[in-house]
Parts: C-alpha cells; structure tokens; sequence
C-alpha cells in the first residue's frame, strides 16, 4: 500500500463499460416487475456463516457489522409482503481480498415469490446471457460433476475415498480435517477449472453445505440442499437457494453455525434474532439468489483482475 | 524468527518451506461459494530453481527464510568458485557453481548481478536484465536484405549461444536480453 496512489486503478473506459452493465440489470429487473429496494449495510447483527466473517465497525460504542449481503434485510421484507425485490450495491467481507476478491464489492441479490430454485436457476443464466452475449448453458447436479470428472459421488463416497482423491490431485501444506474440506478442495482446485466455457449451473449440492436453502431428498433418495451456483468459464458468479421459510430451523442452523464457529475458535457474533421474527411471521415460499457484480464485470470486459474493475480496490481505499 | 501469515503472502516473499529456503512467485486467494478459504501459492526453491505449488489454509503461516538479495559485482571464475564483490564495501563473496547454475553463461567481468544470500552465504544469482556480448563464433555473414529473414545461431564471449540475424559477423557485439536469451540488437560504442 502506497500513499501516493490517489488514482483509481480502474480505466475511465472500464468505469463507463461498469456504470453500463449497472444499467443493463436495472432495466432487466424493471422490465420483469421486480422493485429494487435498499437494506441497511451496517447492521446490529452479523452473520453466522461457518466461513464468512464480517467487518465489525462501532456504532456509538456498541459493535455493529457491516453486512456480508443483503439476505437477513431482503428476507424482512419479503415477510413483509413487499413481493419480488432485489438489492444491488456494496457488501463487505473480512479478510477475502484476491484476483478475484475485494473485502468491499458489489452485489446483486434478488428474490422471487412462489418460484423454486430450478425456476431461478434459469432466470440466472437468461441475465448473464445477455450482459454476457453467451447463449451456451450446462445444468449439471453437484453430483453429476463429481462423477463426469473423478468418478466419485461426493454423497456416498467415503471420508477415506475423497481423502485420496484430494492427496493424488492436490498438493497440501495440511491434512484435511473433514469431508467438507475436502469437497471444497476438489471443487476450487479440480472441477472449477473443468467446467469449460459457457454457463455451468450447478445444483443440489450436499445437505451440509445447505446454508439457508431448504433440504429435499433428490431422485435418488439423497438428502441434498436446493442450492445452485452459476459459473462462467470455471468462475464462481452467483450462489442461489429455494429459500428455508422454517423459523425452527432456521434457528437451529444458526445455533449449530455458532457450533461450529466455537469449535474452530472463531467469533460467535450474535445472530439476527430479528430473520427468526420474520420467519416466523411467515416468509412467503421464495427462491433468492446472490451474483457478484465485479465478476461479472471482470467477465464482460475480459478483465483479469478485480482491481481493473473497481476504481478504489481495499490497496487505495 | 519472523513468520507470515497467507494473507501477507507476495510475489517476491522469501519464505522457508520443507527446510528449503523459496521465494513467493504467485499467490492465489480461493473461496468456494460456501466454502473455505485457501491460498494456492506458487514457490521457488531457491536452492533448486524448481517451482513448487501448495495449497494453504487461509491464515497459516511459514517462516521467513533468511534470505536477502545484494547487488554486486562479478570479478572471475578460478575454475572452481565465482568471486563476486559488494562495490560499496568491496566485500567478497565466493558462490559455488551450483549456485551461479545456468547464470554462468551470462557472467561478464565487472557486469553488476545480483546475489541471493543465504545465511550470509550465495544461494543464486542473478544476472543483469540486458547484457552486451562479443559474438565469438557464428557462420559468415550473409548481405542484402537485413530487414527480414532468417536467424542462425551463435556464440557469445560467456559461452552462451543465441539466436541472431543472419547479417551478424564474429567479433561484432551485441544485447541480449537473459531473462528470455533472446538477441536485442547490435550494441552500440559507448
């Protein structure tokens, strides 16, 4: 970090080319009837997510979080009644900084009433084919991918098997410590990069990585999470979800999130008994989806990195 | 001694991994949606030159190797260590042939290098970017049009052979760039 970088590091030209696509999802989202509201970005509550922190900030000497997204607001007022909405604007996110990572970013999140996650799945791919211009569109399950790469079921193989499979793919300074590990290993390191060209969406993936989406049991009888994930060229773009309406479960995913967060030493924020409230008020039945805008950016001027999309990246902040 | 965390991690870093001292090449943050964080970090080895790939945890940390990089001069070779010498405080330091490696066919006499020390002994070195060489052996040279054509190969003062326009003669010199070894242009006297 150097004092004298007072010059953004973004071109003027990327700057038009970012104020444009901003432009292109309005108008996408305005056209379908879909309200854009805004929720508060600084927030009493954080979020319990096993691997997200948040940015705390004090607020008249009491903490406060800056919000990772926009979710516990938009989820309000959806129970609220305020039908399909979305939120396009900044979330923050403790310690994530990379080519593909600013701790401050843009994102779209938008909810759609009495649609399921497959429903949303395809709206998805229908917006980044049009700020894309990409008409070719793959939707594989979680465990289809597995199988088409490694030959492996990421639902019934064994700790012992996908341990394996990491140590003969990957080269780790570590163990790893459990299956979740080891299935985000394989994805980030193995199958990201095989997906190819063209949109890859990606569903039902294993119950434990459910976060906020309802659990179903598939075809097969395989309990998984109705949870899909949008890539672009092996790009993690967007991350979506047929949405849980059940207070008591929610509560107790946050109870055990606050487990697990005990268990690897990390902060126990308190959660946001305000979404438990909402919930059960009664949320409508909901598919909602969050798309990070940088990337997308980054996507449709080719740029390589996240600093040539955002004027002021964390290093000039 | 220092250590540092991922999240520090840098081109250029020199760090200790598997008891070999590296250098930081290339360092990559990656978080599945969900998931956990990891660093994919690209290393030197710098007593090897081999470049290594791990992946981290975010927020683990190694230990920083004691390493440091020393502009100096290079003076000769007596067939079994090349002399090198700090100009400021005409220290010398002698590095082995296993450390000087591929780097030798480079060395001219007095050209200012850079010496990686390792616990206060040469680990590496590295020659100037750009470097101007007498051409010692290479076929005749051919006239007419210099503009475009072929190449052929040949031979510099150091021992080091390059690619050059076919219209270059024997005893001419030239600039060379050693990161890629490819011919710049004809030196010109200085």
């Amino acid at each position: 970090m150097t004092a004298n970088h007072w010059h953004p590091s973004a071109t003027g030209a990327a700057l038009r080319q970012r104020a444009a696509l901003l432009a292109k999802i309005r108008h996408f989202f305005s056209q379908r009837q879909v309200l854009e509201v805004e929720v508060p970005v600084l927030s009493h509550r954080a979020t319990s997510d096993p691997h997200i922190e948040s940015i705390p900030a004090e607020y008249c000497g009491n903490t406060s979080y800056l919000t990772t997204s926009p979710e516990f607001g938009l989820k309000r007022l959806l129970a609220a009644g305020i039908g399909d909405c979305y939120y396009l604007g900044k979330a923050f996110r403790q310690g994530e900084c990379g080519r593909r990572h600013n701790p401050e970013f843009t994102l779209l999140e938008w909810y759609r009433c009495g649609w399921d996650d497959r429903r949303l799945m395809l709206e998805v791919a229908e917006l980044l084919g049009l700020v894309l211009g990409i008409s070719q569109v793959q939707s594989l399950s979680y465990r289809a991918l597995f199988l088409r790469e490694l030959q492996l079921d990421p639902h019934s193989a064994s700790d012992k098997e996908l341990t394996a499979c990491v140590g003969r793919t990957i080269a780790l300074s570590f163990t790893p410590g459990d299956r979740a590990e080891c299935l985000d290993l394989l994805m980030s390191h193995y199958l990201e990069p095989a997906m190819g060209e063209g949109i890859t969406l990606l569903y039902d993936f294993p119950a434990h990585q459910a976060a906020l989406a309802k659990v179903v049991a598939d075809e097969q009888g395989t309990p998984v999470a109705r949870r899909f994930e949008a890539y672009v060229g092996g790009v993690e773009l967007a991350n979506g979800y047929w949405e849980l309406t059940d207070s008591a479960e929610q509560l107790q995913r946050f109870q055990a999130d606050l487990q697990y967060r005990r268990s690897h030493s990390r902060p126990t924020p308190p959660f946001d008994e305000r979404l438990l409230l909402a919930l059960q008020a009664g949320m409508p039945e909901c598919a909602g989806v969050a798309l990070g805008v940088d990337r997308l950016m980054m996507l449709a001027g080719g740029y390589g990195s996240i600093e040539e999309v955002i004027a002021f990246p964390i290093a000039r902040a | 001694m220092a250590s540092y965390s991922t999240n520090e991690f840098k081109g250029g870093l020199k760090v200790m991994l598997d008891g070999d001292p590296c250098s930081i090449v290339e360092n990559e943050f990656v978080k599945p949606g969900k998931g956990q964080a990891f660093n994919r970090v690209k290393l030197r080895n710098l007593k090897t030159g081999r470049v290594w790939e791990r992946t981290f945890r975010s927020g683990e940390s190694l230990e920083a190797a004691d390493v440091m990089d020393r502009d100096m001069e290079y003076l000769y070779n007596d067939g079994e260590f090349f002399h090198f010498m700090e100009p400021e405080t005409f220290e010398q330091h002698q590095a082995s042939s296993d450390a000087v490696g591929d780097t030798a066919k480079w060395l001219k006499e007095q050209d200012l290098c850079t010496v990686t020390l390792y616990n206060g002994a040469p680990l590496a070195v590295t020659p100037p970017n750009h470097v101007i060489l007498e051409i010692t052996d290479t076929d005749p040279g051919v006239r007419g049009d210099t503009a475009q054509g072929g190449t052929k190969p040949a031979t510099l003062a150091t021992g080091a052979v390059v690619k050059v326009p076919l219209f270059l003669e024997i005893g001419e010199t030239i600039k060379v760039d050693t990161r890629t070894g490819e011919y710049l242009g004809r030196a010109r006297e200085e």
